[in-house]
Protein backbone atom coordinates (compact mmCIF):
# COMPACT_ATOMS: atom_id res chain seq x y z
CA UNK A 1 0.00 0.00 0.00
CA UNK A 2 3.20 2.33 0.45
CA UNK A 3 3.02 1.73 -3.39
CA UNK A 4 -0.15 3.30 -4.12
CA UNK A 5 0.74 5.72 -2.07
CA UNK A 6 4.10 6.35 -3.37
CA UNK A 7 2.57 6.70 -6.64
CA UNK A 8 1.64 9.93 -6.00
CA UNK A 9 4.63 11.58 -4.92
CA UNK A 10 7.37 12.54 -6.90
CA UNK A 11 10.72 11.00 -7.88
CA UNK A 12 12.72 13.61 -5.34
CA UNK A 13 10.22 12.63 -2.25
CA UNK A 14 10.34 8.79 -3.06
CA UNK A 15 14.32 9.05 -2.73
CA UNK A 16 14.08 11.24 0.43
CA UNK A 17 11.49 8.68 1.85
CA UNK A 18 13.88 5.97 1.37
CA UNK A 19 16.62 7.53 2.39
CA UNK A 20 14.62 8.66 5.90
CA UNK A 21 13.17 4.94 6.13
CA UNK A 22 16.78 3.80 5.55
CA UNK A 23 18.42 5.98 8.39
CA UNK A 24 15.65 4.78 10.54
CA UNK A 25 16.73 1.33 10.04
CA UNK A 26 19.73 1.84 10.61
CA UNK A 27 19.54 4.08 13.98
CA UNK A 28 17.17 1.28 14.94
CA UNK A 29 19.62 -1.78 14.37
CA UNK A 30 22.44 0.29 15.67
CA UNK A 31 20.52 0.79 19.14
CA UNK A 32 19.69 -2.44 19.12
CA UNK A 33 23.18 -3.39 19.10
CA UNK A 34 24.02 -1.86 21.39
CA UNK A 35 21.37 -2.12 24.27
CA UNK A 36 21.79 -6.38 23.30
CA UNK A 37 25.13 -5.68 24.29
CA UNK A 38 24.54 -4.02 27.02
CA UNK A 39 22.19 -6.62 28.40
CA UNK A 40 24.05 -9.58 27.50
CA UNK A 41 27.28 -8.54 28.30
CA UNK A 42 27.23 -6.79 31.67
CA UNK A 43 25.80 -9.56 33.51
CA UNK A 44 29.08 -11.78 32.29
CA UNK A 45 31.62 -9.93 33.78
CA UNK A 46 32.45 -11.68 37.34
CA UNK A 47 31.37 -8.77 39.93
CA UNK A 48 28.05 -8.28 38.03
CA UNK A 49 26.41 -10.74 40.15
CA UNK A 50 27.60 -8.08 43.92
CA UNK A 51 26.88 -5.35 41.92
CA UNK A 52 23.73 -6.37 41.25
CA UNK A 53 22.61 -7.64 44.93
CA UNK A 54 24.02 -4.03 45.67
CA UNK A 55 22.84 -1.26 43.58
CA UNK A 56 19.73 -2.78 41.59
CA UNK A 57 18.25 -5.02 44.87
CA UNK A 58 14.17 -4.98 43.61
CA UNK A 59 12.79 -6.18 47.32
CA UNK A 60 15.18 -3.08 49.00
CA UNK A 61 13.87 -1.08 46.34
CA UNK A 62 10.36 -1.77 46.79
CA UNK A 63 10.31 -1.08 50.47
CA UNK A 64 12.30 1.89 50.51
CA UNK A 65 10.55 3.27 47.42
CA UNK A 66 7.54 4.99 49.37
CA UNK A 67 9.46 6.46 51.90
CA UNK A 68 12.37 7.89 49.76
CA UNK A 69 8.87 9.53 47.79
CA UNK A 70 7.86 10.88 51.38
CA UNK A 71 11.11 12.32 52.11
CA UNK A 72 10.66 13.83 48.47
CA UNK A 73 8.46 16.15 49.32
CA UNK A 74 10.74 18.05 51.94
CA UNK A 75 12.73 18.72 48.54
CA UNK A 76 9.49 20.04 46.74
CA UNK A 77 8.91 22.08 49.66
CA UNK A 78 12.47 23.57 49.98
CA UNK A 79 12.53 23.85 46.26
CA UNK A 80 9.01 25.92 46.64
CA UNK A 81 9.78 28.63 48.85
CA UNK A 82 14.13 28.94 47.25
CA UNK A 83 12.76 29.28 43.55
CA UNK A 84 10.69 32.74 43.79
CA UNK A 85 12.93 34.43 46.25
CA UNK A 86 16.69 33.49 44.13
CA UNK A 87 14.35 34.62 41.08
CA UNK A 88 13.47 37.91 42.86
CA UNK A 89 17.12 38.74 44.55
CA UNK A 90 19.09 37.43 41.19
CA UNK A 91 17.02 40.09 39.59
CA UNK A 92 17.87 42.95 42.19
CA UNK A 93 21.43 42.26 42.24
CA UNK A 94 21.45 42.00 38.73
CA UNK A 95 20.12 45.36 38.55
CA UNK A 96 22.34 46.84 41.12
CA UNK A 97 25.19 45.96 38.80
CA UNK A 98 23.78 47.89 35.90
CA UNK A 99 22.98 51.53 37.88
CA UNK A 100 24.99 54.11 36.22
CA UNK A 101 24.57 57.21 38.55
CA UNK A 102 27.77 57.52 40.18
CA UNK A 103 26.43 58.41 42.97
CA UNK A 104 25.14 54.56 43.56
CA UNK A 105 28.50 53.16 43.03
CA UNK A 106 28.55 51.74 46.09
CA UNK A 107 25.78 49.30 45.10
CA UNK A 108 27.64 47.94 42.50
CA UNK A 109 30.62 47.48 44.44
CA UNK A 110 28.00 45.15 46.38
CA UNK A 111 26.52 43.51 43.48
CA UNK A 112 30.44 42.72 42.38
CA UNK A 113 31.34 41.04 45.79
CA UNK A 114 27.91 39.87 45.99
CA UNK A 115 28.73 37.34 43.26
CA UNK A 116 31.88 37.05 43.43
CA UNK A 117 31.93 36.14 46.86
CA UNK A 118 28.78 33.25 46.57
CA UNK A 119 29.91 31.82 43.19
CA UNK A 120 33.20 31.61 44.33
CA UNK A 121 32.49 29.51 47.76
CA UNK A 122 31.48 26.08 47.31
CA UNK A 123 27.69 25.51 47.82
CA UNK A 124 28.34 22.96 51.24
CA UNK A 125 30.19 25.51 52.59
CA UNK A 126 27.75 27.91 52.32
CA UNK A 127 24.76 25.42 53.87
CA UNK A 128 27.31 24.38 56.88
CA UNK A 129 28.50 28.02 57.90
CA UNK A 130 24.95 29.49 57.75
CA UNK A 131 22.95 26.43 58.32
CA UNK A 132 25.29 25.91 61.81
CA UNK A 133 27.03 28.91 62.20
CA UNK A 134 24.14 31.81 62.25
CA UNK A 135 21.77 29.74 64.50
CA UNK A 136 24.63 29.17 66.63
CA UNK A 137 25.00 32.95 67.47
CA UNK A 138 22.01 32.10 70.09
CA UNK A 139 18.96 32.59 67.75
CA UNK A 140 15.45 31.58 69.89
CA UNK A 141 13.49 28.57 68.72
CA UNK A 142 12.15 28.80 65.90
CA UNK A 143 14.10 30.83 64.32
CA UNK A 144 17.09 28.91 64.57
CA UNK A 145 15.35 26.35 62.04
CA UNK A 146 17.68 24.61 59.40
CA UNK A 147 15.43 24.64 56.73
CA UNK A 148 15.30 28.34 57.51
CA UNK A 149 19.21 28.79 57.36
CA UNK A 150 20.01 26.71 55.45
CA UNK A 151 17.65 27.72 52.35
CA UNK A 152 18.89 30.97 52.96
CA UNK A 153 22.53 29.86 51.85
CA UNK A 154 20.94 28.28 48.56
CA UNK A 155 19.13 31.78 47.59
CA UNK A 156 22.60 33.46 48.42
CA UNK A 157 24.39 31.28 45.72
CA UNK A 158 21.59 30.46 43.62
CA UNK A 159 21.03 34.12 43.34
CA UNK A 160 24.16 34.94 42.37
CA UNK A 161 24.48 32.63 39.57
CA UNK A 162 21.19 34.28 38.57
CA UNK A 163 22.36 37.50 38.40
CA UNK A 164 24.90 36.97 36.43
CA UNK A 165 22.79 35.35 33.86
CA UNK A 166 20.19 38.73 34.33
CA UNK A 167 23.07 40.48 33.59
CA UNK A 168 23.87 38.47 30.25
CA UNK A 169 20.13 38.99 29.61
CA UNK A 170 20.48 42.92 30.38
CA UNK A 171 23.74 43.45 28.05
CA UNK A 172 21.85 41.40 25.34
CA UNK A 173 19.49 44.48 24.80
CA UNK A 174 21.74 46.69 22.41
CA UNK A 175 22.41 49.76 23.57
CA UNK A 176 20.41 51.43 20.64
CA UNK A 177 17.56 50.54 22.03
CA UNK A 178 18.08 52.42 25.43
CA UNK A 179 19.28 55.26 23.67
CA UNK A 180 16.24 55.14 21.09
CA UNK A 181 13.89 54.80 24.50
CA UNK A 182 15.36 57.76 26.38
CA UNK A 183 15.21 59.89 23.39
CA UNK A 184 11.47 59.55 23.45
CA UNK A 185 11.80 61.23 26.99
CA UNK A 186 11.35 58.19 29.35
CA UNK A 187 12.95 58.02 32.36
CA UNK A 188 16.28 55.49 33.12
CA UNK A 189 13.48 53.34 35.35
CA UNK A 190 11.09 53.09 32.72
CA UNK A 191 13.41 52.11 30.08
CA UNK A 192 14.69 49.74 32.09
CA UNK A 193 11.43 48.48 33.23
CA UNK A 194 9.14 48.86 29.74
CA UNK A 195 12.17 48.28 27.30
CA UNK A 196 14.77 46.12 28.46
CA UNK A 197 14.17 43.64 31.09
CA UNK A 198 11.34 42.36 29.26
CA UNK A 199 13.60 41.22 26.46
CA UNK A 200 16.45 40.72 28.88
CA UNK A 201 14.34 38.11 30.57
CA UNK A 202 12.78 36.29 27.54
CA UNK A 203 16.31 35.70 26.51
CA UNK A 204 17.41 33.94 29.70
CA UNK A 205 14.20 31.97 29.91
CA UNK A 206 16.33 28.89 29.03
CA UNK A 207 19.52 29.00 30.95
CA UNK A 208 17.43 30.09 33.92
CA UNK A 209 15.75 26.58 34.04
CA UNK A 210 18.87 24.89 33.53
CA UNK A 211 19.29 26.97 36.97
CA UNK A 212 15.92 25.65 38.69
CA UNK A 213 17.04 21.87 37.35
CA UNK A 214 20.73 22.35 39.11
CA UNK A 215 18.58 24.22 42.16
CA UNK A 216 16.57 20.94 42.26
CA UNK A 217 18.85 18.74 42.93
CA UNK A 218 21.30 20.93 45.39
CA UNK A 219 18.32 21.37 47.55
CA UNK A 220 19.57 17.74 48.79
CA UNK A 221 22.54 19.63 50.51
CA UNK A 222 20.52 20.31 53.12
CA UNK A 223 20.37 17.52 54.32
CA UNK A 224 23.86 17.73 56.24
CA UNK A 225 22.30 20.23 58.41
CA UNK A 226 19.77 18.17 59.77
CA UNK A 227 16.42 17.71 57.12
CA UNK A 228 15.91 14.75 56.13
CA UNK A 229 14.76 14.92 52.90
CA UNK A 230 15.18 11.98 50.07
CA UNK A 231 19.35 12.21 50.29
CA UNK A 232 19.65 11.58 54.00
CA UNK A 233 16.56 9.14 54.04
CA UNK A 234 18.42 7.10 51.33
CA UNK A 235 21.18 7.40 53.09
CA UNK A 236 19.51 5.82 56.26
CA UNK A 237 18.34 3.30 54.21
CA UNK A 238 21.40 2.53 52.58
CA UNK A 239 23.40 1.99 56.57
CA UNK A 240 20.21 -0.25 57.74
CA UNK A 241 20.55 -2.52 54.51
CA UNK A 242 24.13 -2.04 53.68
CA UNK A 243 23.32 -1.70 50.14
CA UNK A 244 22.92 1.24 47.97
CA UNK A 245 20.02 0.88 46.22
CA UNK A 246 17.55 3.05 48.04
CA UNK A 247 20.28 5.58 46.30
CA UNK A 248 19.08 4.23 42.75
CA UNK A 249 15.40 4.51 43.94
CA UNK A 250 16.37 8.19 45.23
CA UNK A 251 18.01 8.76 41.54
CA UNK A 252 15.21 7.30 39.54
CA UNK A 253 12.37 10.08 41.92
CA UNK A 254 15.26 12.90 40.85
CA UNK A 255 15.27 11.79 37.10
CA UNK A 256 11.47 12.00 36.46
CA UNK A 257 11.53 15.25 37.52
CA UNK A 258 14.54 16.30 35.89
CA UNK A 259 14.31 14.60 32.61
CA UNK A 260 11.20 16.45 31.40
CA UNK A 261 12.46 19.59 32.81
CA UNK A 262 15.68 19.27 31.14
CA UNK A 263 13.22 18.45 27.77
CA UNK A 264 11.57 21.58 28.13
CA UNK A 265 15.07 23.53 28.55
CA UNK A 266 15.89 22.00 25.38
CA UNK A 267 12.83 22.77 23.80
CA UNK A 268 12.90 26.64 24.64
CA UNK A 269 16.51 26.94 23.91
CA UNK A 270 15.73 25.64 20.46
CA UNK A 271 12.64 27.55 19.96
CA UNK A 272 14.62 30.65 20.71
CA UNK A 273 17.33 29.41 18.15
CA UNK A 274 14.48 29.34 15.58
CA UNK A 275 12.87 32.91 16.42
CA UNK A 276 16.33 34.45 16.36
CA UNK A 277 17.23 32.88 13.01
CA UNK B 1 81.72 -14.70 55.38
CA UNK B 2 78.63 -13.63 52.72
CA UNK B 3 78.04 -17.26 52.65
CA UNK B 4 77.43 -17.63 56.42
CA UNK B 5 75.01 -14.42 56.61
CA UNK B 6 73.31 -16.09 54.11
CA UNK B 7 73.01 -19.23 56.07
CA UNK B 8 71.99 -16.99 58.82
CA UNK B 9 69.79 -14.71 56.95
CA UNK B 10 67.66 -18.24 56.07
CA UNK B 11 67.52 -20.08 59.31
CA UNK B 12 65.79 -16.88 60.43
CA UNK B 13 63.85 -16.86 57.77
CA UNK B 14 62.67 -20.65 58.12
CA UNK B 15 62.32 -19.94 62.09
CA UNK B 16 60.12 -17.41 61.61
CA UNK B 17 58.26 -18.93 59.15
CA UNK B 18 57.77 -21.50 61.36
CA UNK B 19 56.81 -19.75 64.07
CA UNK B 20 54.40 -17.80 61.86
CA UNK B 21 52.63 -21.25 60.52
CA UNK B 22 52.58 -22.82 63.84
CA UNK B 23 50.87 -19.54 64.93
CA UNK B 24 47.44 -19.40 63.96
CA UNK B 25 44.72 -19.84 61.18
CA UNK B 26 45.13 -16.48 59.37
CA UNK B 27 48.71 -18.02 57.02
CA UNK B 28 47.43 -17.50 53.46
CA UNK B 29 43.95 -15.48 54.57
CA UNK B 30 45.15 -12.25 55.03
CA UNK B 31 45.30 -9.27 51.76
CA UNK B 32 49.40 -9.05 52.51
CA UNK B 33 50.60 -12.62 53.44
CA UNK B 34 52.72 -12.00 57.17
CA UNK B 35 50.35 -8.39 57.57
CA UNK B 36 47.06 -7.88 59.13
CA UNK B 37 45.48 -4.89 57.51
CA UNK B 38 42.50 -3.21 59.33
CA UNK B 39 40.66 -0.74 58.64
CA UNK B 40 39.03 2.14 60.96
CA UNK B 41 36.80 5.32 60.73
CA UNK B 42 38.40 8.68 59.36
CA UNK B 43 38.56 10.13 61.36
CA UNK B 44 38.28 7.73 64.46
CA UNK B 45 36.68 8.85 67.90
CA UNK B 46 37.41 9.01 71.24
CA UNK B 47 36.97 6.35 73.06
CA UNK B 48 37.62 3.63 70.43
CA UNK B 49 40.55 5.20 69.06
CA UNK B 50 42.57 7.79 71.23
CA UNK B 51 43.93 11.05 69.38
CA UNK B 52 42.97 9.01 65.73
CA UNK B 53 46.18 7.66 65.83
CA UNK B 54 45.23 3.50 66.02
CA UNK B 55 49.01 2.83 65.69
CA UNK B 56 49.76 3.39 69.52
CA UNK B 57 46.96 0.62 70.59
CA UNK B 58 45.63 3.39 72.94
CA UNK B 59 41.55 3.13 72.79
CA UNK B 60 39.13 0.41 73.56
CA UNK B 61 39.00 -0.68 69.17
CA UNK B 62 42.80 -0.06 68.99
CA UNK B 63 43.41 -2.00 71.88
CA UNK B 64 41.23 -5.00 71.02
CA UNK B 65 42.60 -4.85 67.29
CA UNK B 66 46.26 -5.65 68.55
CA UNK B 67 44.87 -8.11 71.16
CA UNK B 68 43.03 -10.35 67.94
CA UNK B 69 46.06 -9.79 66.12
CA UNK B 70 48.27 -10.77 68.37
CA UNK B 71 45.85 -13.92 69.48
CA UNK B 72 45.89 -14.33 65.68
CA UNK B 73 49.57 -15.02 65.78
CA UNK B 74 50.46 -11.42 64.07
CA UNK B 75 53.51 -9.14 65.89
CA UNK B 76 52.43 -5.46 66.68
CA UNK B 77 54.13 -4.68 63.99
CA UNK B 78 52.23 -6.72 61.38
CA UNK B 79 49.61 -4.95 61.54
CA UNK B 80 48.63 -2.54 59.36
CA UNK B 81 45.75 0.33 59.71
CA UNK B 82 44.04 1.74 56.80
CA UNK B 83 41.12 4.54 56.73
CA UNK B 84 37.69 3.86 55.29
CA UNK B 85 34.28 5.17 55.25
CA UNK B 86 30.84 3.02 55.65
CA UNK B 87 30.64 3.27 51.99
CA UNK B 88 33.60 1.98 50.96
CA UNK B 89 32.99 -1.08 53.71
CA UNK B 90 29.74 -2.18 51.96
CA UNK B 91 30.63 -1.38 48.29
CA UNK B 92 31.10 -4.56 46.17
CA UNK B 93 34.19 -6.16 45.34
CA UNK B 94 37.77 -6.57 46.81
CA UNK B 95 38.21 -4.48 50.11
CA UNK B 96 41.39 -2.88 50.76
CA UNK B 97 41.42 -4.15 54.83
CA UNK B 98 41.32 -7.56 56.04
CA UNK B 99 38.22 -6.38 58.77
CA UNK B 100 36.93 -3.14 59.35
CA UNK B 101 36.77 -2.14 62.59
CA UNK B 102 34.16 1.49 63.55
CA UNK B 103 31.36 0.53 66.07
CA UNK B 104 29.54 -1.38 63.52
CA UNK B 105 26.52 -2.68 64.78
CA UNK B 106 25.75 -6.36 63.58
CA UNK B 107 21.77 -6.66 62.01
CA UNK B 108 20.92 -9.36 60.20
CA UNK B 109 20.12 -6.67 56.79
CA UNK B 110 24.01 -5.65 56.47
CA UNK B 111 25.04 -9.61 57.30
CA UNK B 112 23.58 -10.48 53.86
CA UNK B 113 26.15 -7.94 51.88
CA UNK B 114 28.95 -8.33 54.33
CA UNK B 115 30.41 -10.65 57.17
CA UNK B 116 30.81 -9.69 60.70
CA UNK B 117 32.96 -11.51 63.68
CA UNK B 118 31.11 -12.51 66.94
CA UNK B 119 30.53 -9.21 68.72
CA UNK B 120 33.38 -7.40 70.78
CA UNK B 121 31.00 -5.33 72.35
CA UNK B 122 27.53 -4.57 73.42
CA UNK B 123 26.97 -0.84 73.55
CA UNK B 124 23.65 0.30 75.19
CA UNK B 125 22.28 3.14 73.45
CA UNK B 126 22.21 6.37 75.74
CA UNK B 127 20.51 9.90 75.41
CA UNK B 128 22.42 12.82 74.98
CA UNK B 129 20.33 16.15 76.07
CA UNK B 130 21.20 19.67 75.41
CA UNK B 131 22.18 21.94 78.34
CA UNK B 132 18.52 23.39 78.23
CA UNK B 133 17.04 20.00 78.62
CA UNK B 134 18.97 18.48 81.46
CA UNK B 135 16.54 18.73 83.44
CA UNK B 136 13.88 16.27 81.22
CA UNK B 137 13.37 12.98 83.41
CA UNK B 138 14.61 9.65 81.48
CA UNK B 139 10.76 8.36 80.95
CA UNK B 140 9.93 7.57 77.54
CA UNK B 141 6.79 10.25 77.37
CA UNK B 142 9.44 13.21 78.29
CA UNK B 143 11.33 11.85 75.74
CA UNK B 144 8.95 11.90 73.02
CA UNK B 145 8.36 15.74 73.16
CA UNK B 146 12.42 16.72 72.58
CA UNK B 147 13.36 17.90 69.16
CA UNK B 148 15.60 14.63 68.39
CA UNK B 149 18.70 14.53 66.55
CA UNK B 150 21.11 11.32 65.51
CA UNK B 151 23.92 10.39 63.13
CA UNK B 152 21.86 8.95 59.88
CA UNK B 153 24.37 5.92 59.48
CA UNK B 154 24.00 4.39 62.48
CA UNK B 155 21.28 2.38 64.33
CA UNK B 156 19.97 4.65 66.72
CA UNK B 157 17.28 6.18 63.83
CA UNK B 158 15.48 3.19 64.18
CA UNK B 159 15.73 3.09 67.85
CA UNK B 160 14.66 6.16 67.26
CA UNK B 161 11.55 5.76 65.27
CA UNK B 162 10.66 2.37 67.07
CA UNK B 163 11.15 2.60 70.79
CA UNK B 164 11.15 6.73 71.03
CA UNK B 165 8.69 7.80 68.86
CA UNK B 166 9.28 11.30 68.81
CA UNK B 167 6.43 13.39 68.47
CA UNK B 168 8.49 15.88 65.61
CA UNK B 169 10.65 14.90 62.83
CA UNK B 170 13.91 13.88 64.10
CA UNK B 171 17.11 15.76 62.34
CA UNK B 172 19.61 13.87 60.98
CA UNK B 173 23.33 14.41 60.57
CA UNK B 174 26.36 13.07 58.36
CA UNK B 175 28.64 12.36 61.47
CA UNK B 176 29.60 12.87 65.32
CA UNK B 177 30.52 16.70 64.47
CA UNK B 178 27.48 17.77 62.44
CA UNK B 179 25.11 16.63 65.72
CA UNK B 180 28.01 18.54 67.82
CA UNK B 181 27.26 21.70 65.84
CA UNK B 182 23.42 21.06 65.77
CA UNK B 183 23.46 20.79 69.38
CA UNK B 184 25.39 23.53 69.98
CA UNK B 185 22.78 25.87 68.30
CA UNK B 186 19.80 24.56 69.65
CA UNK B 187 18.25 23.03 67.13
CA UNK B 188 17.96 19.79 68.96
CA UNK B 189 17.35 18.92 72.41
CA UNK B 190 18.53 15.09 72.65
CA UNK B 191 20.59 12.86 70.67
CA UNK B 192 20.96 9.53 70.82
CA UNK B 193 24.36 7.53 70.53
CA UNK B 194 25.76 4.59 71.68
CA UNK B 195 26.78 4.85 75.66
CA UNK B 196 30.66 5.37 75.30
CA UNK B 197 30.32 8.00 72.56
CA UNK B 198 27.50 9.80 74.47
CA UNK B 199 29.66 9.85 77.54
CA UNK B 200 32.49 11.62 76.13
CA UNK B 201 30.85 13.78 74.21
CA UNK B 202 28.74 15.17 76.97
CA UNK B 203 32.50 15.24 78.97
CA UNK B 204 34.19 16.81 76.19
CA UNK B 205 32.75 18.09 73.79
CA UNK B 206 29.37 19.67 74.46
CA UNK B 207 29.52 22.05 77.58
CA UNK B 208 26.61 21.98 79.92
CA UNK B 209 25.19 18.82 77.99
CA UNK B 210 24.81 15.49 80.53
CA UNK B 211 23.67 11.91 79.67
CA UNK B 212 20.36 11.66 81.52
CA UNK B 213 19.47 7.91 80.96
CA UNK B 214 20.72 4.76 78.42
CA UNK B 215 18.51 1.78 77.16
CA UNK B 216 19.07 -1.46 78.80
CA UNK B 217 21.47 -3.69 76.20
CA UNK B 218 19.39 -6.84 77.00
CA UNK B 219 16.05 -5.15 77.22
CA UNK B 220 15.73 -4.65 73.42
CA UNK B 221 15.47 -7.64 71.03
CA UNK B 222 17.51 -6.27 68.83
CA UNK B 223 20.82 -5.47 71.04
CA UNK B 224 23.66 -3.39 69.78
CA UNK B 225 26.25 -5.18 69.23
CA UNK B 226 29.56 -4.13 67.21
CA UNK B 227 31.09 -6.62 65.24
CA UNK B 228 34.16 -6.53 62.72
CA UNK B 229 33.09 -6.00 59.84
CA UNK B 230 34.96 -8.47 56.70
CA UNK B 231 33.98 -9.05 53.00
CA UNK B 232 31.46 -11.89 52.74
CA UNK B 233 32.58 -14.93 52.84
CA UNK B 234 36.08 -13.79 53.70
CA UNK B 235 37.85 -17.24 55.33
CA UNK B 236 39.53 -15.04 58.23
CA UNK B 237 36.37 -14.94 60.40
CA UNK B 238 36.53 -18.23 62.02
CA UNK B 239 40.23 -17.11 63.16
CA UNK B 240 39.28 -13.74 63.85
CA UNK B 241 36.48 -15.21 65.94
CA UNK B 242 38.50 -18.11 67.48
CA UNK B 243 41.08 -15.55 68.74
CA UNK B 244 37.67 -13.33 70.19
CA UNK B 245 36.46 -16.08 72.02
CA UNK B 246 39.75 -16.84 73.55
CA UNK B 247 40.04 -13.38 74.75
CA UNK B 248 36.44 -13.56 76.12
CA UNK B 249 37.24 -16.72 77.57
CA UNK B 250 40.70 -15.52 79.31
CA UNK B 251 38.78 -12.53 80.61
CA UNK B 252 41.13 -10.13 78.31
CA UNK B 253 38.18 -8.31 76.59
CA UNK B 254 36.58 -7.63 79.77
CA UNK B 255 40.33 -5.69 81.18
CA UNK B 256 40.35 -3.79 77.83
CA UNK B 257 36.84 -2.34 78.28
CA UNK B 258 37.36 -1.74 81.95
CA UNK B 259 40.37 0.01 80.86
CA UNK B 260 39.30 2.06 77.89
CA UNK B 261 35.08 2.58 78.79
CA UNK B 262 34.32 4.62 81.17
CA UNK B 263 32.08 3.11 84.01
CA UNK B 264 28.47 2.63 82.58
CA UNK B 265 26.24 2.09 85.41
CA UNK B 266 25.92 5.57 86.81
CA UNK B 267 24.10 6.18 84.13
CA UNK B 268 20.19 5.67 85.00
CA UNK B 269 18.09 3.45 82.59
CA UNK B 270 15.36 4.11 80.94
CA UNK B 271 11.92 2.40 81.14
Amino acid sequence: MTATKAAGLTRRQRYEAQQRRRSLIIAATSTFVVVACLIIFVPMTPGWEKVQRSFFNGGVLVDTFPRLLDAFMINVMIFAWSAPAIAILGLLIALARDVKSPALFPLRVFGATFTDVFRGVPVILTVYLIGFGIPGLGLPRPWNSPYIWGSLALILTYSAYVAEIFRSGIDSVHQSQRSAALSLGLTERQVMRDVVLPQAIRNVVPSQMNMLIALQKDVSLLSFIGPVEIFRQAGVFKSLTANFTPYVGAAIIFLIVTIPATRYADYLMAKQMRDRS
Amino acid sequence: MTRVLSIVAATLALTSTAAYAGGHCAAGKTLTEGKLTIATGNPAYYPWVLDDAPESGQGFEAAVAYAVAEEMGFAAEDVVWVRSSFDEAIQPGAKNFDMNMQQYSITAARDEVVDFSAPYYTAPMAVLVSPGATETAPTLEALRDLQWGAVGSTTAVPKLTEVIQPSKDPLLYGDNADVNAAMSANQIDAALFDLPTALFLSAVMIEGSKVIGQFAPDASDNPDQFGMLMEEGNPLKACVDEALAALTQSGELAVIEATWLQDTTGVPLIE
